[in-house]
């Protein structure tokens, strides 16, 4: 058995066709995005803001703007890779169609996860924007915005493939939505920082939790400051990025070619 | 190439695959020429779609060799699947996209020059009859324009060889005789076809040659006459007795040729129909009876036997 996959540009042919599907529905997969970021900006930054006032001296707005945007970057493409990745394979049998022209399984895998990556960076970037019409952070960073989006979108996007390749149906996502990606969500220091939290909860955070890496991320980007602590964050995704994304190709190819 | 005598576009030896509770195609052999259009005949399970996908590339042997091109399929998929063109069992048409879409979308996983591709499949569409849906959804199409866009979408890359798997199952007869006519103008056009059925009034039509398989192995080939005269005989007779339970009857009918009981009705595979039925009628009291064509029904039927598949 090969260690790394058998890959090739054809991989974008995949791309491609999933994104020709989302471009039919503008509105929908691009503005949308934008009305759950105001909702949470509305209620709890400007809303609970009210009683925070401000943390380490950061206005509660500011702090929860880079929150959502990381929220964002894993909501989009964790999704895009178990639902409709789930019905693409299962439902409409488009993967198998796929296969059996000259582009293969690792590739049709690749395909996807690329592809969620790239729903994580165009997310990424409209709930940007909409943080920065309430004026919470500078524009200048937005094409480091979809960048860190597209990169961690293959970080979620494995994660989800990965689900999509063991769960015996549709249903079972609810498994890693509710024990893993919910969780994630509130405890990775999105909408408090996470020394409020015991540290033993926040070690395990910081071990298993990639969001917990983005956000920190993202806050120095966006708020500052620029620490050395960042490197660990950033090589933490690359590397659990890389191992999920091939871990999520093996177990793919194991589910699909009998 | 070899352009001398021509080789055969498949060869199978000993091809298997084993599953964990099942052996679905266990050692079989078969060659197939090019510009033949050749029949997997077989109950259900019988190890028909398995075989194919082999074939395709899409489903890894357990054992055994397989050329496709004079390619090995575990080396050399890429270069084999450009060459195929394949309509699966299930219609996995692309429900998202439009028709003409979902055929110039197939035509770039091929790498297909996107201008080429479009022209091309508005030909494709000309072929199937179905030009004036080019731009509808695929799921306002009857069934029968689904299987016919799904068999264009298996010809976007000009193969040499199509390997269709049960392409009229569930269709009305307008449909299937299109799809015919259709598989018969391929050949003609030099495409050679493989194609899985159960229908043996599809395998007359349509095939030059058929290889029987069951249980995963192929128990007969040849041409269909050829294979009816060997195991049918050119003629069939039916006869209902009064008393199906009569205790001598089955004895008695098999002095005559092979016997096969239908319900109340008994099928005799015998050489001279007209002189086995008086042999019967001076023995045996009949309700009514008939000699009819073989087919290649009779032919499958004998030799897979008679009881229900799942």
């Amino acid at each position: 058995m090969r260690l790394l996959p058998d890959l090739s540009t054809r991989l974008w042919s995949v791309w491609q066709r999933n994104f020709q599907v989302f471009r039919r529905l503008f509105w929908v997969n691009f503005v949308l995005p934008m009305a759950e970021p105001i909702l949470y900006l509305v209620a709890l930054g400007f809303g609970l803001g009210m009683f925070v006032k401000e943390i380490g001296g950061v206005p509660y707005p500011r702090f929860i703007a880079p929150g959502l945007v990381s929220v964002a970057m894993m909501y989009a493409s964790f999704f895009e890779c178990t639902f409709a990745s789930f019905v693409r394979m299962y439902y409409q049998r488009t993967f198998d169609a796929i296969i059996a022209t000259p582009v293969n399984v690792e590739e049709v895998v690749a395909g996807e996860i690329l592809w969620g990556a790239t729903r994580s960076a165009i997310n990424a970037t409209m709930v940007f924007l909409v943080v920065v019409l309430f004026g919470l952070a500078p524009a200048w960073c937005l094409p480091l915005v979809a960048g860190i989006g597209f990169v961690c979108g293959i970080l979620f996007g494995s994660m989800g493939m990965i689900a999509t390749a063991l769960v015996p149906s549709i249903d079972f996502f609810n498994y890693p939505i509710f024990l893993y990606i919910t969780p994630m969500f509130l405890f990775s220091g999105t909408f408090f920082p996470l020394s409020a939290l015991p540290r033993a909860v926040q070690t395990v955070s910081w071990a298993i939790l990639p969001l917990t890496h983005i956000v920190s991320i993202n806050r120095a980007l966006l708020i500052g400051p620029l620490s050395t602590n960042l490197f660990w964050s950033v090589a933490w995704i690359l590397v659990v990025g890389a191992a999920t994304f091939l871990i999520a190709i093996r177990l793919m190819k194991r589910r699909l070619i009998k | 190439m070899n352009s001398s005598a021509p080789e055969p576009l498949v060869v199978a030896r000993g091809l298997t695959k084993r599953f964990p509770d099942l052996t679905a195609v266990d050692h079989v052999d078969f060659a197939i020429q090019p510009g033949e259009v050749v029949g997997f005949l077989g109950p259900n399970g019988a190890g028909k779609t398995t075989t194919i996908r082999m074939v395709t590339c899409t489903s890894p042997l357990s054992d055994g060799s397989l050329l496709v091109f004079g390619l090995d399929v575990t080396s050399h998929p890429r270069e084999i699947k450009a060459q195929i063109g394949v309509v699966p069992q299930d219609n996995n048409y692309d429900p998202d996209l439009s028709v003409i879409e979902n055929l110039i979308t197939y035509g770039r996983y091929y790498r297909l020059d996107p201008k080429t591709t479009e022209s091309r499949a508005r030909e494709l569409l000309e072929f199937v009859q179905l030009t004036d849906k080019a731009d509808a959804r695929v799921e306002e199409l009857s069934g029968g324009m689904k299987r016919r866009l799904i068999m264009a979408r298996g010809l976007i890359n000009q193969p040499r060889m199509l390997v269709l798997d049960e392409p009229t199952t569930g269709l009305d007869p307008q449909a299937r005789r299109l799809i015919w006519q259709r598989i018969r103008e391929l050949k003609y056009s030099g495409v050679t076809v493989i194609i899985t059925t159960h229908y043996m009034d599809e395998a007359e039509q349509v095939c030059d040659r058929v290889l029987v398989i069951d249980a995963g192995k192929v128990i007969a080939q040849g041409t269909p006459a050829g294979l009816i005269a060997q195991f049918a005989g050119s003629e069939v007779l039916e006869v209902i007795p009064e008393n199906p339970e009569q205790p001598d009857l089955l004895a008695t009918l098999a002095t005559c040729g092979h016997v096969q009981r239908l319900g109340d009705k008994f099928e005799l595979f015998a050489g001279d129909c007209p002189n086995t039925l008086e042999t019967i009628r001076s023995r045996i009291k009949l309700v009514s009876f008939g000699v009819r064509r073989a087919t290649l029904e009779d032919v499958f039927i004998r030799l897979t036997g008679k009881e229900l598949r799942d």
